[in-house]
C-alpha cells in the first residue's frame, strides 16, 4: 500500500486536487481509501464519499491537530489495510503551519494556492519545505508573469521537490500527481517510520483546558518573548 | 529553441481512436482550437503541457523537436505553455517596474532594463491607454491587463508556446498581438469561439467528442472575410471612443470611418 499524505495552506485546493487525482487512479483500477483529519468539523468526508471509496474522518477535538494526526498513523494505516486499499490518501488540515506532517517512505504532498503572495512560501516553513511533491493551484487566476515568480520562489525554499501546477476546478494537470503517487514505493508498515521534522514541545496548562490569562495559571512548557534590552 | 511540436493521435471520450493522427505546428504558426463546450479543447491543451508524462487520458503523445536537439528534458523550458486568459489578473501590489525587473531575474535574462522597457513599448503599442513603469500592476484596467501579458509572455517568459484563451476583443489589439508573438518565434494556440480570432489562425483544428476531428487551413476567401471582420471592428472601436468622448453619431459614420 502506497501512503500519501496531503498538507497545505487552508483552503488552497487539497480536497479539490485529490479528488481529481484519485478519479485518474481509479481509473487506473487502484483501490484507494481516503481519510481527513480536521480540528473540530469538516465537510470534506461527503466530498470523498461521493467517489465511492472508503472514507473516514478524525476529529481532534481538544487536542493540537498535528499531534492527534502523529498518533493515528498507525490507526489510519491500520484502517486503509483492512479497506484492502492500494493506495491510502491523508489530507491533514494543516493549520499552524509549525508542523510538517511528512513522514519518511510516505509520499508528502503540500498543495498551495498562487494568490497567497509572492513572499509566503518563505514563511509557509517545513510543510512546504520537507514535502516530496509541491502542488501549486489556482494558477488560473494569475498572469503566467506571477505563476513563474511564485513557481521560483517555491523552487527557492524547497529545491528537490517536484513542482507541479494543478488546477483544482477543472482537474488540468493532476494527471501529473497520479503518474507520481502510482511511481512511489509502497510501504511495508509505518511503525518505526520518522517525522521528516520533529514537532514542537508544548505540555503547558492551556493545552489542557485552562483559559485564564496569567503567570499563576502557566504550568508545564511555557516560553516567554524576549524583548531585548536588560530584565 | 523550439522548432516543432507534434501531437500524436490518441483516443476520443467513447475511447475510439481519434480522427486526425498527427498535428504539427511550428514555430511562429498561430492555430486555433475550435469546437462546443465539453468537445475537448482543454484536454488537449493539458496533453500539451503535460508533454512529460508517459500516460495520459486520451494516449496522445507531444513529440518534441527542437533545433540543437539534445533529447534532454532539462534543455526544455519549466513552461512549455504560457498562458493569456480573460480570467487572469495582476495580484501584486508592486509597480510595473519592479515587477518586471523581479520576473526578468527569476528568468535570468542579462539586459533587465532593456527588456522591461521593450515589454512597456510593446505593451502601448496593443492596448490603446498607456502605462508607465511607475503605474501600480493592481490599477491596470483589463485591457491594459491583457496588454502587459502578452507583452510579458513574448518578451520575458521563455515558453516556446502561448495560449491565448478567450481574450475580449476591446482594449488590446489582438491582430497585433498575435504578431508579436509569433514574431519571437513561439507557437500560438488560440482558444476561441470568435470569428475573427479563429480567421486570424493560419489553421484551425476542430475537436468533437474528446477528439480532433479535422484540421483546417484557413482559405484566401476565409481571409478577405476577416479583412471585413476587422474593419467592422475598427469602426465599432471608433465608435465606442466617440460615444466616450461625449460626441453625437450622425448618419453618414459608417461611411466616413470606411
Ligand atoms: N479558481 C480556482 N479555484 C480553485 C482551484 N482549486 C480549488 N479552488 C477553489 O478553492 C476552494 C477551496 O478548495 P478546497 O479543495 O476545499 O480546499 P482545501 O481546504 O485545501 O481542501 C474551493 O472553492 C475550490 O473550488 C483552482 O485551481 N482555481
Ligand atoms: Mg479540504
Amino acid at each position: 500500500m502506497r501512503f500519501v499524505i496531503i498538507a497545505g495552506t487552508p483552503s488552497s485546493g487539497k480536497t479539490s486536487v485529490m479528488i481529481h487525482t484519485i478519479r485518474h487512479l481509479l481509473a487506473s483500477n487502484l483501490s484507494v481509501a481516503a481519510c481527513k483529519i480536521d480540528c473540530l468539523h469538516t465537510s470534506d468526508d461527503e466530498r470523498y464519499r461521493r467517489l465511492g471509496i472508503p472514507v473516514a474522518v478524525g476529529l481532534s477535538d481538544y487536542i493540537c491537530p498535528d499531534h492527534f494526526y502523529v498518533a493515528n498513523l498507525e490507526e489510519v494505516e491500520c484502517w486503509a489495510r483492512e479497506q484492502r486499499a492500494d493506495i491510502v490518501v491523508l489530507e491533514t488540515a494543516g493549520l499552524c503551519h509549525r508542523c510538517a506532517p511528512a513522514v519518511h517512505g510516505c509520499l508528502s504532498v503540500c498543495v498551495i494556492d498562487c494568490l497567497i503572495g509572492i513572499d509566503t512560501p518563505k514563511k509557509i516553513g517545513p510543510m512546504l519545505s520537507t514535502a516530496d511533491s509541491v502542488v501549486i493551484t489556482k494558477c488560473d487566476i494569475v498572469s503566467q508573469a506571477e505563476r513563474e515568480v511564485f513557481h521560483n520562489m517555491v523552487e527557492t525554499v524547497n529545491p528537490q521537490a517536484k513542482i507541479m501546477d494543478i488546477n483544482g476546478l477543472t482537474g488540468q494537470g493532476a494527471i501529473t500527481l497520479k503518474n507520481e503517487i502510482v511511481r512511489y514505493n509502497s510501504l511495508e508498515g509505518i511503525s518505526g517510520k520518522e517525522l521528516k521534522y520533529p514537532m514542537p514541545a508544548a505540555i503547558c496548562s492551556y493545552c489542557s483546558g485552562e483559559t485564564v490569562i496569567g503567570k499563576t495559571y502557566q504550568m508545564g512548557n511555557v516560553k516567554k518573548v524576549d524583548f531585548g534590552g536588560e530584565n | 529553441m523550439l522548432e516543432q511540436i507534434t501531437v500524436l493521435g490518441g483516443l476520443d471520450k467513447k475511447g475510439s481512436p481519434e480522427r486526425i493522427r498527427s498535428l504539427d505546428i511550428k514555430a511562429g504558426e498561430v492555430l486555433a482550437v475550435i469546437g462546443p463546450t465539453g468537445s475537448g479543447k482543454t484536454q488537449l491543451i493539458s496533453d500539451i503541457e503535460q508533454y512529460g508524462e508517459e500516460e495520459t487520458l486520451t494516449g496522445r503523445r507531444i513529440v518534441i523537436k527542437n533545433q540543437q536537439d539534445t533529447g534532454k528534458d532539462k534543455d526544455l523550458p519549466r513552461y512549455l505553455v504560457a498562458q493569456v486568459s480573460q480570467n487572469m489578473n495582476f495580484l501584486i501590489d508592486m509597480t510595473i517596474e519592479e515587477f518586471l525587473l523581479m520576473h526578468a531575474r527569476v528568468r535570468a535574462i542579462p539586459d533587465p532594463r532593456e527588456t522591461i522597457n521593450n515589454v512597456l513599448e510593446t505593451t502601448n503599442q496593443l492596448s490603446g491607454e498607456p502605462v508607465h513603469l511607475s503605474t501600480n500592476l493592481t490599477q491596470l484596467s483589463g485591457g491594459q491587463s491583457r496588454a502587459l501579458m502578452v507583452a510579458d509572455v513574448a518578451l520575458v517568459s521563455n515558453a516556446p508556446i502561448v495560449l491565448i484563451d478567450e481574450i475580449e476583443n476591446a482594449g488590446i489589439n489582438r491582430l497585433q498581438a498575435l504578431e508579436i508573438l509569433t514574431g519571437q518565434g513561439k507557437i500560438v494556440l488560440v482558444v476561441s469561439h470568435d470569428p475573427t480570432l479563429i480567421l486570424m489562425a493560419e489553421k484551425r483544428v476542430v475537436m468533437k467528442e474528446g477528439g480532433m476531428e479535422s484540421v483546417l487551413q484557413t482559405t484566401p476567401e476565409e481571409q478577405k472575410m476577416l479583412e471585413g471582420l476587422l474593419r467592422s471592428e475598427k469602426q465599432i472601436n471608433l465608435l465606442r471612443d466617440y460615444l466616450r468622448e461625449g460626441r453625437l453619431l450622425w448618419q453618414e459614420f459608417w461611411c466616413t470611418v470606411r
